[in-house]
């Protein structure tokens, strides 16, 4: 039961995390300068993107709740039950972020899930 | 006539210099991973960690050398995963940063001669094809080819 709660948990929240990092990251635009003033410039601009702060809080919560799944879950329980969410985070990009997702982008996430699952029985 | 053709020259050297970008990005994001993790693991492995404890127990493990190590790698990953985002789609960028899964069997191969099952094998081949499939895809399939041009 425990174990359920925080792979919804972990899944949730790192799907959350994932869109509206990529979201704020989006808005930002295409990143070309990567000398270190620049970099703590983009750093200062993303710190009151209010995507970027939410998705970073989301990805902690991710993290932790997945650290907290292993101590109460196997390894190869954790891993495959996760990756499930590539396909969750695939169609909300499609459906929230408006991303042209072609059959051989379905194939690659469907592929990688299975690989994944395959690989960590 | 002259300067068409050049102006289509340095359109093509900016496509290179954005597809090489793209590579080093997604290379320094799957390795850095890949390392960080395995650092964590070897890291995790060798110390006493309740975590249910208190937050202390959080900020003990910080004095494991393995550990630092594997967290500025996860770092390292999660700026270079950022930075991907700013110029690629998110369905993009996560069936291609699983290759760091086929690299993660690979180091347990090489590096602790870990055992690797048929299921891993067709594992490792699933991810592999379908890093290869969306590899070829426009990072930024949304936007025509046009509009990909500065």
């Amino acid at each position: 039961m425990t174990s359920w709660l925080l792979l919804l948990i972990c899944v949730m929240s790192g799907t959350a995390g994932d869109l509206l990092t990529a979201k704020g990251m989006r808005d930002h635009g295409e990143i070309d300068d990567f000398r270190p003033g620049a970099v703590l410039g983009i750093a200062r601009w993303l710190a009151r993107n209010l995507y970027m702060v939410t998705g970073i809080l989301a990805q902690a919560v991710s993290f932790f709740s997945f650290v907290a799944l292993l101590s109460v879950a196997e390894l190869s329980f954790a891993v495959p039950a996760t990756a499930l969410g590539n396909v969750v985070k695939t169609l909300f990009a499609k459906l929230f972020l408006r991303e042209h997702v072609s059959w051989r982008r379905w194939g690659g996430a469907v592929l990688v899930t299975t690989g994944v699952i395959l690989v960590s029985m | 006539m002259a300067a068409s053709s050049l102006t289509v020259g340095k359109a093509a050297v900016d496509t290179s210099n954005r597809e090489l970008k793209n590579h080093l990005f997604v290379s320094l994001a799957v390795i850095a991973n890949t390392l960080g993790n395995f650092l964590l693991s070897v890291g995790m492995r060798s110390t006493i960690f309740k975590p249910w404890g208190s937050p202390l127990e959080y900020l003990r493990i910080f004095a494991n050398p393995w550990i630092d190590a594997g967290v500025v790698l996860l770092l390292v990953w999660f700026a270079a995963q950022l930075s991907l985002l700013s110029w690629a789609d998110l369905s993009y960028v996560l069936p291609i940063t699983a290759a760091s899964y086929v690299l993660t069997a690979v180091f347990g191969k090489v590096f602790l001669h870990e055992f690797i099952s048929l299921s891993r094998w067709f594992g490792i081949l699933a991810i592999s094809m379908g890093v290869l499939l969306v590899i070829g895809t426009s990072p930024r399939a949304r936007l025509g080819a046009r509009e990909i041009l500065p």
